[in-house]
């Protein structure tokens, strides 16, 4: 009896932690389908994107610094890779209540002034940034299709020389994608994308 | 000759008391800080000068820094080398005494590990080490007023 009811808090105790934890992709991790608004207003789902070879997701936002510092890479990116099969994906999932720079409005005319000729997502509800266990701005997660799915194939930053693209040595995310589309190994899986933390919502 | 003397010492007051300078450091000299074999607790605050939430919490540093003279509160500032002006000024106009260094490594993922495995690599983030016993709390947010009380606390 005893025995029952100290298992009965365990799990009880288990699903508590679980729950309080949110689960986050890891590397070779399946992504489950999202749909976004763009900001021409229009839906985009990942399940969209059908005839790819994969697709870079970015988190990232208009108002930090290191997103800024970034941005030119961020559309080179795209133009570099969406012809070769790896199209890119910006999702902003900062709160306009705490970052107002990040507003729907802000971000049309970012995406405006910029020319992004890639979606630019608003996460309203940062459900899509938590699954994701994206944490900061910009934070990449290059996925590669297999079969129907998107497997996770690369977390992190986009090179290591945020002040500067040109003294860059390490390019993580052309590296991975490079590799992908080689069929060869990628050489780093896995970095941390210095930035600056997602807004998140007050509980 | 005096005179030259006093006017030379005007000159450095204006300079670099009445501004604060900024120290541009390399990890290794991070790196002893956090290893310090010091008396005092070291507490670490990591920052940068555009980085809101930071700079909102920099008084509580400044406070701790004033009252507690058996911790020693260093901020490592994350501004791009080349602001060390802009650094400058912003401590001047805030009137800030605790020490800042820059911190000049730009290619983070050699170093941020070693800082502490679990972070993220969003600031601000605090270190409080505790030299005398060894143990450590790694806090990756913006503190609020009384948490760094707390925090010394438990690492006493």
């Amino acid at each position: 009896m005893k025995n029952t009811k100290v298992s009965a808090l365990l799990a009880l105790s288990l699903v508590l932690l679980f729950a309080g934890r949110a689960p986050k992709y890891e590397i070779g991790d399946s992504v489950t389908d999202f749909k976004l608004k763009n900001v021409d207003g229009k839906m985009v789902a990942l399940s969209d994107y059908k005839s790819v070879k994969g697709v870079i997701v970015i988190f990232d936002c208009n108002t930090c610094p290191y997103s800024k510092a970034y941005n030119d890479r961020i559309q080179a990116l795209n133009k570099n890779y969406s012809s070769k099969g790896f199209p890119l994906i910006a999702i902003n999932a900062n709160s306009p209540e705490i970052s107002p720079g990040d507003s729907f409005e802000e971000m049309k005319a970012v995406a405006k002034k910029k020319n992004y000729d890639f979606p630019y997502l608003v996460d309203e509800t940062q459900q899509v940034a938590k699954s994701f266990g994206a944490s900061n701005t910009p934070h990449v997660f290059v996925l590669q299709r297999v079969g129907s799915d998107f497997k996770v194939a690369y977390i992190g930053a986009i090179d290591n020389n945020t002040r500067d693209a040109a003294a860059a040595d390490k390019k993580y995310v052309e590296e991975a994608v490079d590799a992908l589309l080689a069929g060869k190994s990628i050489p780093t899986e896995k970095t941390k994308a210095i930035g600056c933390g997602i807004k998140w919502k007050n509980a | 000759m005096r005179k030259i003397g006093l006017v030379v010492f005007v000159f450095f007051c204006g300079w670099q008391v009445c501004a604060q300078r900024v120290e541009v450091i390399k990890f290794d000299r991070l790196q002893n800080i956090i290893d310090a074999k010091a008396e005092k607790i070291q507490v670490i605050n990591f920052w940068a000068t555009w980085c809101a939430p930071c700079v909102k919490e920099l008084p509580l540093f400044e406070k701790l820094n004033a009252d507690k003279k058996d911790v020693k509160v260093t901020l490592i500032n994350l501004d791009f080398a080349d602001k060390e002006k802009k650094v400058e000024s912003f401590l001047s106009k805030k009137k800030m005494q605790t020490e800042v260094l820059l911190l000049d490594e730009i290619d983070y993922n050699t170093w941020i590990d070693k800082v502490d495995q679990s972070w993220g690599g969003a600031i601000p983030a605090t270190l409080i080490v505790n030299p005398k016993n060894g143990k450590r709390k790694f806090i990756e947010r913006e503190l609020q007023e009384g948490e760094l009380q707390k925090l010394l606390a438990e690492v006493e």
